[in-house]
Parts: C-alpha cells; structure tokens; sequence
C-alpha cells in the first residue's frame, strides 16, 4: 500500500497551510492581536493541544524500511511511521501491568520486562503506544470531519444568506429536516448503510454537523450583505461572487475558527460513542475505552488500558475546549451560541 | 392564532415529508432490499430464498414510481406505512417493531422522566447561583468545573460510576430492570445519577450565559436603580427573561424523553427504546433503526411546535399570527 | 443650609490592558436644593458613569477608588449595600438615556411602577396601583387607569420614558438624576419630556442632575452647568455666565458650535481633533492636543481650578495666567471668543 505516501504529503500541506496561515495572521492586526491574547489567556491549553498535535504528525510521516527497536515483530516491507519505530514494535503475549517483570495473569516472562510504562493489553499490545497512535485518530477525525462540514456549511449557509428567495427556502428547508432527525440516530444510520471505515464515519458525523454552522455563517450573512461597503461594491458593478469572496467570506473566518474549535471536541466525543456502538473507527480511545469494559471486572481488575485512554481523550477535549471558550471570547463574543 | 398553528403544523408535515424521504434514500436507495435481506440471512444463501424472505418483510415492490406501478412501488408504501405507523416487522427477528415500541416505551419514560425533571432541575439553580456570584471565585470555579464535566466522555462516567457505586460501594445493583415500582428505584437511581451529571456541565455553561446576558441589560440596571435586591432581581427579572432561551432547550427536550437513551438503558440493561436501537444496530436491523429515526424527527417535529406555541406564554411580545 | 449633593473627589476606575483608568476623575460639584446643574460633555466623556457611580451602580470591573458622595450630608460611599438600596429610588432616582430597552419587557408597566412603590414604602398592591395611576396621570400618560396594563413594547419611545419618569418619581426621591432623557427620542416629544422635567422639577421642589450633550436643553433647563471634558470637570458655572462668559477654551468651542449662536448661514466651526480615548490620556490637561492656546506646561501637570466669578470655577493655564497679569481675579476678566 502506498497509504503512508498520501499521509506524508497530507502532513506536509499541514505544514504548508500553518506557514500560509502564520503569514497571514501576522500581516493582520486584528488577528495577531487575536492570537496575543489568547496566547496570554491560555497558554497551558495551546500548549497541549501542540503536544496532541506533534504526536499525531509524528505518527503520520512514515516510510519503508530502516532499522527499529524490534524489527523482530513487523514485517520489513511495511511502512512505519516515526512513533511506530520509537515506541513499536515491543508486543507482548498477554496483559501485563505498568512497569511489571512478568505478566499479570499467570506470571509468565514477558519479552520486554519492564518496559510497558502503561502495560498492554489482552493481545499483548503496548499501551502506551496505542495511547499516542489514538492522538492522531482522533485529530483525524475532528480534522476530516470539518473539513468535510465546515465547506459545506459555508456554501450553503452563503448562498441561501446572500441570495435569499428560493435558494434560502431550498437550504432552510434542508437544515430544518436534517435538523429534526435525532443526530445519533441519523449518525448511526449513515454509517450503517455506507458501510464502517474512517471515512464513512467522518462524512456521517459532518453530514449530522454541518447544520449549526450553516445556521450561523446565514444569519452573519444575511447581516452582512445589508453593510454600505457591500451595496457599495454592488452599485460599483462587483460581481456577486468577487463580493462573496472579498467582502462576505473574509468578516467569516472568525466563525469558522471558533467553530472548528468548538466543533472539534464534540466530534471526538461522539467518535467514543460510535466506537462503543461498534462502529467508530480502528484505533481510536474510544475503541480502548471500549475494550475496558471487560477489563473491569476482570479479577484482579485492568485499570491502565481505561485509565490511559481515557486520560489521553479527557486530556484533548478539555484543552480543545479551554481555547475554545477564550477564542469564542477574543473574536466574537455573541454571535456563537452554545449547541450542545 | 388559530391560522399560525394552522400554518406551523402545515410547515411540520412539510418537514416529516422530507424526513421520510430521507430516510427512503438512506434505506431503500442507498441500501437496497437485496442488501438487506443479504445481511438478514447471510451472503450465501440462494436467490428464491431472497425473493422468498423479500415478500415476507413487504420488500417485493420496484422501488419508484414508473409506468404501470404509479401507486404500487416501495416509495409510495414507505410513506403509506410510515405515516400510518405501520411499521411491520423486524428485520432481524421478525417481531412487530409497533409492539415492540409500545413494550420499550415503559422502561424508557421510567428512566428519561425523572432524569429530565431531575437535570433541569439541578441546573437551572446551579447556573442562577454561578451567575448571582459573577466574577467572582464562585463563578471562576463553577465555569471551570462545568468545563471539566463537559470534557469527559459520556462512556467515562457511565463505566467509571458503575464501577464505583455498584462494584466497589455496591449501593446498587449494576445492571437491569422491574416493573415493580418499589423495586425500580434501585436499578434507575445510579443511571439517573449518571444521566444528571453528564448533562450537568453543558447545561449550567448555557444557563450561565443566558442568565449573564440577562443581568446585563439595561432594565436590571433600572431595577436597581429603583433600590431592588439582587436576589429580587434574579428571581423577579432576570429570570423571567431568560425563560425564553431555556424554554427552547428545555421544551425541544421533551419529545425525546420518549425515544429513550441509547447509551444508560444498554448499559443498565432497561428493555427501553434506546436498549432496542442499540440491538437493532448490532443486529442490521433496519426496519426498527428506520422506524427509531422517524419516530424521533416526528417527535422533534412536535416538540418545535410546543416551543413555538410555549413563547407566546411567556413573552407578551410573541403573538401567534 | 448645606448643598443637597455634594461631591468631593469622585474618581471611578476601570482596568484596561493591566492599568487602572479613571473613567470619571476626581470630580467636584454640588447640586442645591431644588437646583438643576446640568452636566454637559460629549459622547464618552463619563457623564453615565458619574450618574452610576452616584448611585453606586458602575458595572463591573468599574469600580470607585476614591472622594465622597454626601446626600443630605450623609456619606453615601460607606452605606452598607442594604442602606444604599434604599437610598436608590427614594434619595436619588434616575431615568436612563434608552428608554426603549430600560424597562422589562415581559412585566407590565404598572406592576414596574408597583414594584418600585413598595420597595420602599409598606403599602398595599391596590394601594401602590392606585398610586401609579396617580403617577401616570402626572406624568401626562394619557388613559392612565388603562395603561397601567400595558406591556412595554405596546407604548411608544416618549410614553415609556413617561413611564421610567413616574418610576423615578414614585419613591419622592430629593434628586433626579436624568442621563440624556431625550437623545433617543423625536425632536417634538424631546420638548414634551423636557417641559415635563420641569413642571415637576417645580411641582416637587427636588433637585435635578440633568445630563446632556445638548447646550440648548441646558439653557432651558438648568441653573448651573458644569463642562466635563474627558472625565474631569473643566469648567462649572452659573447658566448666565456661562453663556456670557463662558473661560475654558473647550466650553468657548463648545458655545461656538452651537446652531442658535453662529452667524446664519456659516459652517459651524468645530473643535478640530478628537477626544481622546481613556487609555491615552495625557499626563497633563486633557485637552491640550486640541487646544490652540496650549502651553508648555499645559502637557506637563493638571491645572489646578481658579475663581472665576460668584460660583464660576476654570481649570486651564491659559485663563489663570491671564488672571495673575492682569493682577486680579475674575472681576477683571473679559469674555473670551463669543
Ligand atoms: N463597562 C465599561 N468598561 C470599560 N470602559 C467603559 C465601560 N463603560 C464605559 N466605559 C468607558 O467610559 C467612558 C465614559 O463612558 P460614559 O458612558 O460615561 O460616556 P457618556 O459621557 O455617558 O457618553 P454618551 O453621551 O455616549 O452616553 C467611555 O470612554 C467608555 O469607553
Ligand atoms: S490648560 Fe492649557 S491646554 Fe488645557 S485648556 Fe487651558 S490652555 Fe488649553
Ligand atoms: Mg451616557
């Protein structure tokens, strides 16, 4: 498979699109005052959500080959990434608790006494490597997801606000209906009848997700449109869609960044839903969570698979939602009303 | 008066028309009775036999209109049943999903009622307490403390609450249900519990903000300029405005006390709505998923309309035309 | 006799970006017994928050750090929060610049006007009704009786200020503090309320703290004006004097301004610049970047206030100075600009 080609290029757009944004930022008063201050207010948050974010791209950038602490274990033509071939790799048969010498149940020798920080889990796997492999799922699929909904929001929320009539009827009746089915169910639907991968779960969770925001960018855009600088770009013969894109689209970005924020964590939580429903996606904290159900009542108990998931989840959303508060606060105190 | 209720209920038909046809495409288009009945009876089995078991479950139709069969094809049957709450039978096992519903729907109240009344309850005095104390420490730790509750998963507290309280402290029992009335406060009061705390941190972040945005206007400054009290101006004025954004949550959550939760009646084990729905996915269960969902939107689609009739109650200014 | 209000040193602070700005500083004034003082200042000057900070009302994070507030001679700034409640409605009342928003819209306005009767007096509900009826009928509300039944949102812009009036006025309070009643309404039902004001300034004999950036509502209206620029008073003055010989360079750009005082036909000549926002205010006189008689030492230090005729205080170099030359005080003094 060439699958770690397309994530090394998807990392390296990354990069690209935060350089471009970084420019831009910088090249606007507004918005690096934005970011002082944000800066200023969360700085434990950011810098989290960083660490996340630095672990998931290191478990993105993969290639073939190369030597590793135990190359014993996987086959040589595939790919690894950079967590892969630092934390990987040490499998073991059975549980074995944080830091033990030999395994839990039974006291067999384990191949790498010791050095399980977290332990594994019941096939043997490392937990705390499975833990950071879940950072880059979960980024994934808040990543994925907006991408998917934030797009489609924004068109159809433009649209039916700059253009009104038909087109507002057309869009407010769709939002209307999406928005009366019940949002796990219609989830739980979508995945089911597209089949479960990653993908389906990710344009399952943005077709159930985009409605708010298109709620939103609407409304903003039905106030905007009646703004001098816009009716003046209009008299001055602007075609519509250079007014969308110069005037309307622009005093938008705001929202969408406190959306995605906002949006991002939710996401992530119903991942760990879908996953104890049995269709989340591989590899996710919600599939460990899930797997700690047994684990639980097992005697004597295994605590650190739940702990460890459920740390590293608990961990994400609460910084996600610390910067999210306070950017909600430095760029748009109103407009945004809490979803959930 | 009577003429918006006419017209709101007209423009709900409208919505429950596109929800139905929705879900057609979702279940009939997207996922067609072949696939279905391939996931019923395994990928093996012969073509008569899928033919066979197609008549059985009412799925032998064309699937859209066209010469010959205007009215006799699953689209027009789809909305014929639905709307007529014909729901025929499991895919699965073959049991009436209405009388199913009718079974689960018990058990779902039994827990969703009192969870609801107990949620709304705790947080609304909650939020007018954090917000009453604005900037101050109480504020400060109540938004941070309801942020905490909000960054946990759902999966964590049930998990974590049943091992607790019903492994360790053994207070009651971890899983089922009785229709005893005596008995059935023991195994709902720990998912109940459960139930109120998940919300508890979502819920007072938003009646905080309303209740905020409330003391913040122009007539609580004319209140206290007339000498008014501060608790006198929560209770008597902000309250009474803010009951117009809490009637939306509060309201809008109603119809769903019906369909269940998902989540605490399978992990409790109560036979309700929710419990079903999770067997039905585990189970490709179609028909009951595609039912849950159209029940579900009716009920929201009613539960929209009880709102907008409930702010003509308390907003003078909404009149109903 | 004592002066009803008396205000010594009022200062209210607001922090921004990591500093405490004093959004209203250290003011002086008094206002007499059944005396109007009218307090003149543009748009963001402080006039609604030295109105609040007399009721002790600044929002928060404002807060007040320093001076005195004597009503009657008591010291309204250490009032326990119960005793300053009852303060509010009975000793000072105010009405407010908006009187579309200043009412709650889901009560009825009578039950408003109920409320704030017997808060401060033990009365019955019928008792208290019959009362805002009275009040009503003062006020000029037409179908009083009726309207007490009104919801906010039923009456127009000039009968809800009506009704914020007789709120204020149920309590008897002995000052009225009216921020800007008339900005938000039309220019006829401006001169109703205004006329209203005073009827029942006469009526009543309650003093008036009249705010207002309009120098013609002052000169109908008010016994003595006192100029605020920037949150410091710059000039106080008996109308009269005011008019005739107003001294402070920014109360004689103010004056020239004025529609009724300019020659027909000519722009009016506007004081060049703009206020200063509070966080950039200068260490020294506050308007010395829009002064065109600013000195060295005008950006250096705050001029201190000097006499300038019976009751007529200027805080400016240039004024005293040409006071110390001429070797006199304010009997010597000639009008300036008009
Ligand atoms: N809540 C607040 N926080 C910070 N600064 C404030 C606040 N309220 C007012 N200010 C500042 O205080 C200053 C004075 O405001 P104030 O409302 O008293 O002006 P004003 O003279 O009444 O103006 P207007 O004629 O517009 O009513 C303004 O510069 C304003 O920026
Ligand atoms: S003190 Fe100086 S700057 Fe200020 S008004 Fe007087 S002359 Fe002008
Ligand atoms: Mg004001």
């Amino acid at each position: 498979m060439e699958s770690h080609l397309a994530s090394n290029g998807i990392v390296a757009a990354l990069f690209l699109a935060a350089g471009v944004t970084v420019w831009m930022v910088r090249r606007s008063r507004l918005w690096s005052s934005a970011f002082v201050s944000l800066w200023r207010r969360r700085r434990f948050a950011l810098l989290v959500t960083g660490v996340y974010v630095a672990v998931a791209l290191l478990d993105s950038v993969a290639w073939v080959g190369g030597d590793s602490l135990a190359v014993d274990t996987v086959a040589r033509h595939e790919a690894r990434s950079v967590i892969d071939r630092v934390f990987g790799g040490n499998q073991e048969k059975s549980y074995s608790a944080p830091f033990a010498e030999a395994e839990f149940y039974g006291g067999g020798d384990l191949r790498y006494p010791g050095r399980h920080w977290l332990g594994t889990d019941m096939i043997g796997r490392d937990i705390f490597y499975l833990t950071l492999k879940g950072a880059r799922v979960a980024l994934l699929i808040g990543g994925l997801t907006s991408l998917i909904a934030i797009p489609l929001a924004l068109l159809f929320g433009i649209s039916a606000g700059y253009f009104g009539g038909r087109i507002d009827d057309v869009v407010f009746f769709l939002m209307t209906t999406l928005a009366s089915m019940p949002g796990l169910l219609l989830l739980i639907a979508l995945i089911m009848v597209m089949g479960k991968s990653t993908l389906a779960v990710c344009v399952a969770l943005a077709v159930t997700g985009w409605v708010g925001f298109c709620r939103v960018s609407r409304g903003e855009t039905l106030k905007l449109r009646e703004l001098e600088f816009v009716s003046a770009a209009r008299s001055l013969g602007v075609s519509e869609f250079q007014i969308v894109m110069r005037h309307i689209l622009p005093n938008l970005m705001h929202l969408v960044i406190i959306t995605f924020v906002l949006m991002f964590s939710g996401l992530v939580l119903s991942e760990a839903i879908l996953s104890w429903l049995g269709i989340g996606v591989d590899g996710s904290w919600g599939q460990m969570i899930d797997q700690a159900r047994n684990e639980l009542s097992r005697d004597p108990i295994v605590w650190w698979n739940i702990a460890a998931s459920g740390t590293a989840l608990f961990g994400l959303i609460l910084a996600v939602n610390f910067v999210g508060d306070a950017l909600r606060d430095v760029l748009d105190p109103r407009t945004i009303e809490d979803e959930r | 008066m009577g003429a918006y209720v006419i017209r709101r209920l007209s423009y709900g038909a409208v919505v429950v028309f596109g929800v139905l046809f929705l879900l057609f495409i979702l279940f009939f288009a997207v996922t067609s009775p072949d696939d279905i009945a391939r996931k019923a009876l395994g990928e093996r089995v012969p073509p008569a036999v899928v033919e066979q078991w197609k008549v059985n479950h009412g799925y032998d139709k064309p699937l859209f209109p066209a010469p010959g069969h205007w009215a006799d094809n699953m689209l027009v049957e789809h909305y014929r049943r639905m709307l007529t709450f014909d729901f025929g039978r499991s895919d699965a096992d073959d049991t009436p999903i209405l009388e199913r519903i009718r079974k689960g729907m018990g058990p779902s109240l039994a827990l969703t009622i009192p969870l609801f009344v107990l949620s709304v309850l705790v947080a609304i005095p909650l939020s007018l307490l954090v917000a009453f104390f604005r900037e101050t420490y109480i504020d400060r730790a109540g938004v941070i403390l309801a942020v905490l509750a909000m960054s946990v998963s759902v999966l964590l507290y049930i998990i974590g609450a049943q091992y607790l309280v019903g492994k360790v402290l053994h207070w009651f029992p971890i899983s089922g249900f009785d229709s005893d009335p005596r008995v059935i406060v023991r195994f709902l009061a720990l998912p109940i519990m459960i139930g109120v705390a998940n919300g508890l941190g979502g819920d007072i972040r938003f009646y905080r903000t309303v209740f905020l945005e409330e003391s913040n206007t122009d007539y609580v400054r004319t209140a206290r300029a007339k000498g008014c009290g501060e608790i006198r101006i929560m209770s008597r004025h902000v309250f009474r405005n803010s009951l117009i954004p809490l009637l939306t949550r509060i309201v809008v959550a109603i119809p769903f006390l019906f369909t269940g939760s998902l989540l605490l009646e399978s992990f409790f084990g109560i036979p309700g709505l929710g419990a079903i729905t999770v067997d039905a996915i585990q189970g490709n269960d179609f028909s009951v998923l595609r039912t849950m969902v159209y029940i579900g939107s009716l009920l929201f689609v009613v539960g929209q309309i009880l709102t907008d009739l409930s702010y003509a109650l308390v907003d003078p200014r909404v009149r109903l035309e | 006799m004592t002066a009803l209000l008396q205000v010594a040193g009022l200062t209210t602070c607001f922090p921004m970006s990591q500093k405490n700005v004093p959004i209203v500083d250290a003011l002086d004034f008094e206002v007499g017994r059944g005396e109007v003082l009218a307090l003149v200042g543009e748009s963001g000057s402080g006039k609604s928050m030295t109105a609040l900070s007399l009721m002790r009302l600044v929002p928060k994070p404002g807060r007040i750090t320093a001076g005195s507030v004597r009503l009657d001679g008591q010291e309204l700034l250490d009032l326990s929060v119960r005793s300053m409640r009852s303060v509010r409605g009975s000793g000072v009342a105010m009405i407010f610049q908006e009187p579309m928003t200043s009412l709650n819209p889901v009560i009825r306005v009578g039950e408003q006007v109920v409320e704030a009767i017997r808060l401060h007096e033990r009365v019955s509900r019928g008792a208290a009704l019959d009362r805002c009826r009275e009040l009503f009928e003062q006020v000029g509300i037409p179908d009083a009786a009726e309207r007490v039944n009104a919801y906010p949102h039923q009456l127009s812009g000039g009968l809800k200020q009506r009704v914020m009036i007789a709120m204020a006025l149920s309590a008897r309070p002995r000052l009225l503090i009216a921020d800007e009643p008339t900005t938000a309404l039309d220019v006829t039902v401006q001169a109703q309320i205004l006329r209203l004001l005073q009827e029942l300034q006469e009526e009543t004999g309650m003093s008036i703290l009249l705010i207002t950036h309009d120098l013609g509502i002052v000169n109908e209206l008010a016994d003595r004006v006192a100029v605020l620029y920037a949150g410091r008073i710059v000039e106080t003055a008996p109308r009269t004097a005011l008019f005739k010989t107003p001294k402070h360079p920014y109360t004689q750009g103010l004056l020239r301004s004025m529609p009724a005082l300019a020659p027909s036909g000519e722009r009016l000549p506007e004081i060049p610049g703009m206020v200063p926002s509070p966080s950039d205010w200068p260490l020294g006189c506050r308007f010395a970047s829009r002064c065109a008689r600013a000195m060295d030492q005008c950006s250096q230090s705050l001029p201190e206030f000097t006499d300038q005729g019976p009751r007529h205080t200027v805080a400016c170099y240039a004024v005293s100075q040409a006071d110390s030359q001429s070797g006199h005080g304010w009997a010597g003094g000639t009008p300036e600009g008009l």
